[in-house]
């Protein structure tokens, strides 16, 4: 189908304010064909199906606003407690001085730059592969952007059951940068990795996780979104899962204009569980989307996601998901909830919770709700004494606890919290 | 202890008076008790004097040993020593039971100016409060009163109370709904905080607790006013003979 004269004047304008980075012959074709994928969805407009609570306009636009870098004054940076590899971007460029040494045990770790330079690689395998697959029945665009012409990344692969985490640490400095990252997981058979994530990366950040976990593989992830409030960020995570494997992802999001954090997962192996959770905090000048599409393509596998969003001030939530289960993946258990507590009247959630399932012995469920503060839960609290702010934010992280709690590690799990409640401390209600 | 002369309130989002002028005296030390048909105005008078939103004091005054309770925060007044056991206690997904008392205790000690309670004293205290009361380890675990028995809520309230130590305890009927061995123990473990310093006011449909929790004064509740005191005789009165009576000598 053709597109409008107008999309692809759009897509095409996008497009010619780009350069495709040099590489290897069968990265240059990944990155063709990508490109080639683009040019048939086009740009998202205000009007397409999934596009209807978020305004890509930020994200069509060819260069974004300016963003000023968050002062985080003498905070401990996220996961400063955590023994793991630090691996850091400055603006989307990897800085190999303040990034700790590649090699490790049970872990294959490569700049982005360097996997697809090589004729022959494994990356050669993943790049751009989930990506292409993801757009039926909702095209992805930035997605396809994104791999056709991301400048920078790791590629991790797996081995082993590896307990230190990889630490992607995203720091932004230049008030105007633009960037385009593409990261590859493979967890190999029996593997096990956890990938943590943190900071804004840029002014508009444009990001894709391809990960693939093999049978009996796991992969977890931790992602702190930075705190920029002129941040703009589009990001995929896109997994496929083999038997017996397991995937977890949970993504904090505090302050940030204008967040879209899309995953796609396909549980492709039987017996496979994918729990997937976030939760957002916004004041005043936020709009956050999570669209996840799970995807149920075994028999007997199991997948959660669970969203959580706390809104003041006139911030906006939106989340589309969607469990998708396809003929045959008998004994599917889903589940699906995504809530937003409205700490005023001005914050708005949008919700479109769906279930599609083509099997007819399964187990879903979503639900989806939107709230104000149990006003009698808090004077219950108070009578015992809690302080209006203290006895308010307790019934905020009761409110986000099941997000939480999706955190296997409890080291993680803590540092979570903590940065939840200082937001909440700040941004307390005059 | 707790003084309350000519108590009006009225809803504040509908014109209508609950409490028509409520006059009581509740001296330090004694259990008072209020006993009063539905609806005539027992538990609004609990809300007002622990500061629950949504009323309105159009007249009068309620003051603890001296104070002017109605001009506080409900924190404030819970840590100026006020307590209300409430008839219907809140469920609180999420909030676990302990770190919820942990956090009461220490918001009160810190208001009062006191230090807080270590994790390891206050883990002796529950403890030792809990067992008293038969509450199990795991009940302290499970978020506040989430899945709670009516009985095992009421329980909670009292452990609450044991726990927080407060100067003027209200229990709204946290006899009802109790089986006859846990009002034994919720009677013994206000008993047990029975103490010069310390006040009651219990307000109940029922004679039976106050047989273990002897009351010094009852008093009758009706239309929103105190329509009769008297000694403990009143209670078996109205457990005899209901309302009627009292109501007609009255009107
Ligand atoms: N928020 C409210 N909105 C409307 N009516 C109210 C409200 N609060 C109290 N009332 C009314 O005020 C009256 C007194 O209620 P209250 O709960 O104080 O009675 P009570 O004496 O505690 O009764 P019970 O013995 O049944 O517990 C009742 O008629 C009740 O319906
Ligand atoms: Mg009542």
């Amino acid at each position: 189908m053709a597109l409008p004269q107008s999309k692809t004047d759009a897509t095409e304008a996008r497009i010619a304010a780009l350069q495709m980075p040099e590489g290897a012959a069968w990265a240059s074709e990944a990155r063709q064909s990508a490109l080639s994928r683009l040019r048939a969805m086009g740009l998202p407009g205000p009007r397409d199906e999934y596009w209807r609570f978020t305004n890509p306009a930020d994200f069509n636009a060819s260069a974004p606003g300016a963003a000023a870098p968050f002062d985080h004054g003498d905070e401990k940076p996220v996961f400063g407690d955590v023994d793991r590899i630090k691996l850091v971007f400055r603006d989307g460029v990897y800085d190999t001085d303040a990034s700790d040494d590649l090699t490790h045990e049970g872990l294959e770790i490569a700049r982005l730059a360097d996997a697809v330079s090589a004729d022959i690689h494994w990356a050669k395998d993943l790049y751009g592969t989930i990506e292409a697959r993801s757009h039926e029945p909702v095209p992805r665009p930035f997605a396809a952007l994104n791999t056709a012409f991301a400048t920078d990344g790791i590629v991790i692969r797996a081995t082993a059951k590896v307990s230190k985490p990889v630490s992607l640490i995203y720091l932004h400095e230049d008030p105007t940068s633009d960037v385009i990252m593409h990261f590859l997981v493979k967890v190999e058979e029996g593997a096990d990795v956890t990938v943590l994530e943190s900071g804004p990366a840029a002014a508009r950040f444009n990001k894709c996780m391809e990960v693939d976990v093999a049978d009996n593989g796991a992969f977890h992830h931790v992602r702190v979104q930075g705190r920029d409030h002129e941040r703009r960020a589009v990001t995929h995570l896109f997994a496929r899962l083999g038997e017996e494997s397991t995937f977890k992802s949970f993504t904090l999001t505090a302050n940030g204009v204008m967040t879209r954090n899309e995953a796609f997962i396909e549980l492709t192996g039987d017996n496979a569980v994918s729990h997937i959770a976030g939760a957002a905090l916004g004041d005043g000048r936020f709009h956050h989307d999570d669209t996840v599409f799970v995807t149920h393509d075994a028999v007997n596998c199991e997948s959660r996601q669970v969203f959580k969003k706390v809104l003041r001030n006139g911030a906006v939530g939106a989340f589309q998901g969607k469990i998708l289960v396809k003929e045959g993946a008998q004994k599917t258990d889903g589940y699906q909830i995504s809530q937003s507590l409205l700490l005023d009247e001005d914050a708005q959630f949008l919700a479109k919770p769906e279930l599609e399932i083509y099997a007819d012995d399964v187990a879903c469920s979503h639900g989806s709700t939107s709230g104000a503060i149990d006003e009698t839960a808090l004077f219950y609290l108070r009578s015992r004494g809690l302080e209006k702010g203290d006895a308010q934010d307790l019934l905020v992280l009761a409110f986000v606890a099941e997000a939480i709690d999706e955190i296997e590690s409890e080291a993680l799990a803590d540092d979570i919290l903590s940065r939840l409640e200082g937001w909440l401390t700040r941004h307390r209600a005059a | 202890m707790l003084e309350i002369k000519n108590l009006h309130v009225k809803l504040e989002e509908e014109d209508k008076e609950i409490l028509k002028g409520v006059d009581l005296s509740v001296p330090a030390g004694s259990v008072h008790a209020i006993m009063g048909p539905n609806g005539s105005g027992k538990s609004t008078l609990s809300y007002v004097l622990s500061g629950r939103d949504g009323y309105d004091v159009t007249d009068g005054a309620a003051t603890l040993e001296g104070e002017d309770v109605l001009e506080l925060e409900p924190e404030e007044r819970a840590a100026a020593g006020l307590f209300l056991a409430f008839q219907y206690p809140v469920e609180i997904p999420g909030v676990g039971n302990m770190t919820f008392l942990r956090t009461a205790v220490n918001a009160q000690r810190k208001a009062r100016g006191e230090e807080e309670l270590s994790a390891a004293d206050f883990l002796k205290l529950i403890r030792e409060k809990a067992k008293d009361l038969k509450i199990d380890a795991d009940m302290l675990k499970r978020p506040v009163n989430v899945g709670f028995s009516g009985g095992e809520k009421k329980r909670n309230e009292i452990l609450q109370m044991a726990v927080l130590e407060p100067k003027m305890c209200i229990l709204d009927e946290t006899d009802s709904g109790l089986d006859v061995d846990a009002m034994k123990l919720v009677a013994d473990g206000v008993n047990a905080l029975r103490d010069a310093g310390r006040s009651f006011l219990v307000i109940t449909h029922y004679q039976r607790l106050l047989d273990h929790i002897r009351p010094d004064v009852v008093h009758i509740m009706a239309d929103g006013k105190i329509v009769k005191t008297g000694g403990p005789e009143l209670a078996l009165e109205v457990e005899h003979n209901g309302y009627a009576d009292i109501l007609a000598e009255v009107a």
